[in-house]
C-alpha cells in the first residue's frame, strides 16, 4: 500500500515508474513485430551491439548526458543490425550465425572499452556499467523526457506505416509484388526497433533488454487473434512490467532493475501461457478433460447397449459393478451414467441398477452405424 | 520512397484494342541463377492476352522462379520481362499475384477480411488506411470464392482449401488484367477446386490472362487452353491442343509419364 502511495507522491519513484512504463510500452509495441517476424534474436543482437556505442559516445564527447549516450547506442545498434541484414543477404552465412557473431563481437568490444574507461581518472564516477544490468534509480526527469520523446516517435512511425509493416510481417513477397519496396520497409521497421531498444538500455541494461522485446509480445499473442489488439496488449504488458519491476528495484537496496523488470514480464508470460482462453494450458486441459468425459460416457452407453442386447430388454437394470468391470475398472462410471441420464439416454432403476432408454438405444445404434461406415 | 499514391493511381491502364495486339507477358532471353547454378536458362516465352496458361514441369524445373522473375521478385542474371509492352515496375497495377499457400505463416494474428483487403494496399499507396470502399471490395471478392460467411474468421482456423480461396480473393480484389498463380490447385479439396475453376472461367470471359504453375498433368487440358512446358529451359509453349503432346511431355520430364491415372508427374522426374 505504501508503495502505491509512494508511486504518486514520491518524486523519485514517480520518475522511475514513468520512465520504465514508457520504455515497456515502446518495446512492447515494437516487440510485437519482432516476435511475429520470428526475429526475437535480432532484439538481443541490437541491445548487445549498442554497448560499444554508449562507451564510445562517452569517450568522444566526455558527456554522460542521456541523449548523447542513447544516440551512441542507437548508431552502434543500427550498424550491428545492418551488418546482420547485409551479411545474411550477401554471403552464405545463415541469419542466426550472423546474429550470434555480431552480438558477441560488438558486446566483447563494448566490454573491453568499458574496462578501459574505468581505468581513466576522468571516468571514476562515469557509472557506465549501469548500462549492463540497468539501474532505474538513476533515472532523472530529463531521462524520462528522452525516453518518452523517442518512444513516441517510434510508436508514431508504427501507426503511420501500419499496413506496410503488416505486409512485411505477413507476406513480404506479396508486398513487393504490389509495389512496396519491402527492403526499405524492413530497414525502417528495424530502425524503429533499434530506437525502442536503446531507450530502455539505461533502465533495463543491454544484457536483458531483449526480454522486454520478446516477453510482452509473447504474452499478448496468447490473448488475441488480431494484430491491433496484440500491439495494444503487448504495450500494456510492457508498461506494467516496467513500472512494477522498476518500482520494486528502486525501493529495495542494490537490486538491479533489469532482472527485476524482466522477472515481472516473465510473470505475465507464464500467466498468459497458463490462463489465456483457447491457447492457454489450463483452458486446454479443461477442454481435454471435457472431451474425455464425453468419450467415456459414450463408451458406457455402448456397454449398456450391449447388455440390453444380451438381456433382450430395455427395462432390465444392470449393476454399476458390471458396468465398471466392462469399462476396465474405471471409477467414474457413475459420473458418466449421470451425464447419460441428463441427456435422457440412460435411466436409474429403483434398485440402484441402470438401464438404457429407447432414446439411448437409438443413439447407440446411430453411433454404431456411423462407426461402421467410416 | 519511390511509390506515392498519386503515381500509383496514374499508372497506365491499357486500352482495350492495345490489349488484343500486345502480348500480356513477353519474356526474352531470361536467365536466373541461384548462387552459381542456373535455375532458368535463356528462356523466351510469350503469353498472349486472354489465355489461361498452365506452366508445367518436374520439380526443380524453375516454375516458381519463372513467375517470381516475371513479378520482379528474384534478380535476373540476364534477359527482360515485359508486361503489356512495359517493364513490370510500371505495369504492376495490371498484375495480381497468388503466392503458394505455404509461403506465409497462417498463425498470423489477422482475419480473412483483413488478408483480402491487403490486395487493395497497392492502390492505396503509402500511409493511407483501408476504409469502407476496400472493405466492400474485399467482401465482393470473398463472395466470388464462396467465403463471405468466413470473413471475420481468424486465418489459423481455415482449412487448406479455404486458405487458397482467401489468397485467390486477395488477388481478385486487385482487379487486375493478368493473374499469376503459384500452384493454386495444390492440396485443395473438391469444393475449392470447383471454386477456382469457376473463377478461372469468369476471368477468361472478362478477357483477363491467367498464368498458373500447375502440377496435375491430367487436368491441364480441362482447366487451361495454353500450356508452357518447362525444365530449366522452355521445352514448348502454345495452345494445349498443339503442344501438350506425349512427345513434349516426355522431353520435359525425361521419362514417359502416365497421364490418365493421376500419378503426379513431378514425383517421377
Amino acid at each position: 500500500m505504501e508503495l502505491v502511495r509512494d508511486l504518486f507522491f514520491d518524486y523519485t519513484l514517480r520518475t522511475v515508474a514513468l520512465g520504465a512504463g514508457c520504455l515497456g510500452a515502446v518495446s512492447g509495441t515494437l516487440g510485437t513485430f519482432a516476435v511475429l517476424r520470428r526475429q526475437s534474436l535480432l532484439g538481443d543482437a541490437i541491445s548487445h551491439a549498442a554497448l560499444p556505442g554508449i562507451v564510445l559516445a562517452f569517450l568522444i564527447t566526455g558527456s554522460k548526458d542521456t541523449l548523447v549516450l542513447v544516440l551512441g547506442a542507437a548508431v552502434a545498434g543500427w550498424i550491428g543490425t545492418l551488418l546482420v541484414l547485409s551479411v545474411t543477404r550477401a554471403t552464405r552465412i545463415p541469419e542466426d550465425s550472423a546474429l550470434g557473431i555480431v552480438l558477441s563481437v560488438f558486446f566483447g568490444f563494448g566490454l573491453v572499452l568499458l574496462t578501459y574507461t574505468q581505468t581513466l581518472p576522468t571516468a571514476a564516477q562515469a557509472g557506465l556499467d549501469r548500462f549492463l544490468f540497468g539501474q532505474a534509480a538513476t533515472l532523472l526527469m530529463r531521462d524520462v523526457v528522452v525516453i518518452a520523446g523517442l518512444g513516441a516517435i517510434a510508436v508514431l512511425v508504427v501507426a503511420l506505416f501500419w499496413k506496410e509493416f503488416k505486409l512485411l510481417a505477413f507476406d513480404r513477397e506479396f508486398g513487393a509484388s504490389i509495389g512496396f519496396p519491402m527492403r526499405r520497409v524492413e530497414v525502417l521497421l528495424t530502425t524503429v526497433l533499434v530506437v525502442a531498444i536503446v531507450v530502455g538500455l539505461q533502465t533495463v541494461g543491454v544484457v536483458l533488454m531483449a526480454a522486454m522485446v520478446v516477453a510482452p509480445a509473447a504474452a499478448a499473442r496468447q490473448w488475441t487473434d488480431a494484430l491491433g489488439s496484440m500491439v495494444v496488449l503487448s504495450a500494456g504488458f510492457g508498461a506494467l512490467a516496467g513500472v512494477s519491476g522498476a518500482v520494486i528495484s528502486a525501493s529495495a537496496q542494490n537490486v538491479p532493475t533489469g532482472p527485476t523488470i524482466v522477472l515481472a514480464a516473465t510473470v505475465f508470460v507464464l500467466a498468459s501461457m497458463a490462463f489465456a482462453p483457447r491457447r492457454g494450458l489450463v483452458w486446454e486441459a479443461v477442454r481435454r478433460r471435457r472431451n474425455r468425459r464425453v468419450i467415456r460416457a459414450d463408451a458406457v452407453l455402448e456397454d449398456l447397449y450391449e447388455l440390453a442386447g444380451q438381456h433382450r430388454g430395455v427395462a432390465h437394470g444392470h449393476a454399476i459393478a458390471v458396468l465398471e468391470t466392462m469399462a476396465g475398472g474405471r471409477r467414474d462410471v457413475r459420473r458418466s451414467l449421470a451425464k447419460l441420464q441428463v441427456r435422457g439416454l440412460a435411466v436409474a432403476q429403483e434398485d440402484g441398477t441402470w438401464s438404457i432408454t429407447p432414446a439411448g438405444l437409438e443413439a447407440a445404434e446411430r453411433r454404431g452405424r456411423i462407426g461402421a461406415d467410416s | 520512397m519511390s511509390v506515392r499514391a498519386s503515381e500509383r493511381t496514374r499508372a497506365p491502364r491499357v486500352v482495350e484494342d492495345e490489349v488484343k495486339q500486345t502480348a500480356a507477358i513477353e519474356v526474352n532471353d531470361l536467365t536466373v541463377a541461384y548462387r552459381d547454378a542456373p535455375v532458368l536458362w535463356d528462356l523466351d516465352l510469350t503469353v498472349p492476352s486472354g489465355v489461361l496458361m498452365a506452366i508445367v514441369g518436374p520439380n526443380g524445373a524453375g516454375k516458381t522462379t519463372l513467375i517470381k522473375a516475371i513479378l520482379g521478385l528474384v534478380p535476373r542474371a540476364a534477359g527482360e520481362v515485359r508486361v503489356y509492352g512495359g517493364p513490370y515496375s510500371e505495369q504492376r497495377n495490371l498484375v495480381a499475384y497468388v503466392p503458394q499457400r505455404g509461403s506465409v505463416d497462417w498463425d498470423f494474428p489477422t482475419s480473412v477480411l483483413d488478408v483480402v483487403m491487403m490486395g487493395r494496399y497497392g492502390t492505396l499507396g503509402w500511409l493511407r488506411r483501408a476504409g469502407q470502399r476496400e472493405r466492400d471490395a474485399a467482401m465482393a471478392a470473398l463472395a466470388k470464392v464462396d467465403m463471405v460467411d468466413l470473413a471475420s474468421r481468424q486465418i489459423s482456423q481455415l482449412s487448406g482449401g479455404q486458405q487458397q480461396r482467401v489468397f485467390l480473393a486477395r488477388a481478385l480484389v486487385q482487379d487486375a488484367r493478368i493473374y499469376v498463380m503459384d500452384e493454386p490447385f495444390q492440396g485443395v479439396d473438391a469444393k475449392t477446386e470447383r471454386a477456382i475453376v469457376t473463377v478461372l472461367q469468369s476471368l477468361r470471359e472478362a478477357g483477363s490472362t491467367v498464368v498458373a504453375v500447375h502440377h496435375a498433368l491430367q487436368t491441364v487440358p480441362e482447366y487451361f487452353d495454353w500450356v508452357a512446358l518447362l525444365n530449366v529451359r522452355l521445352i514448348a509453349s502454345g495452345p494445349v491442343a498443339e503442344v501438350f503432346t506425349d512427345e513434349n511431355i516426355r522431353r520435359t520430364y525425361g521419362v514417359p509419364v502416365p497421364r490418365a491415372n493421376g500419378t503426379a508427374a513431378g514425383d517421377m522426374a
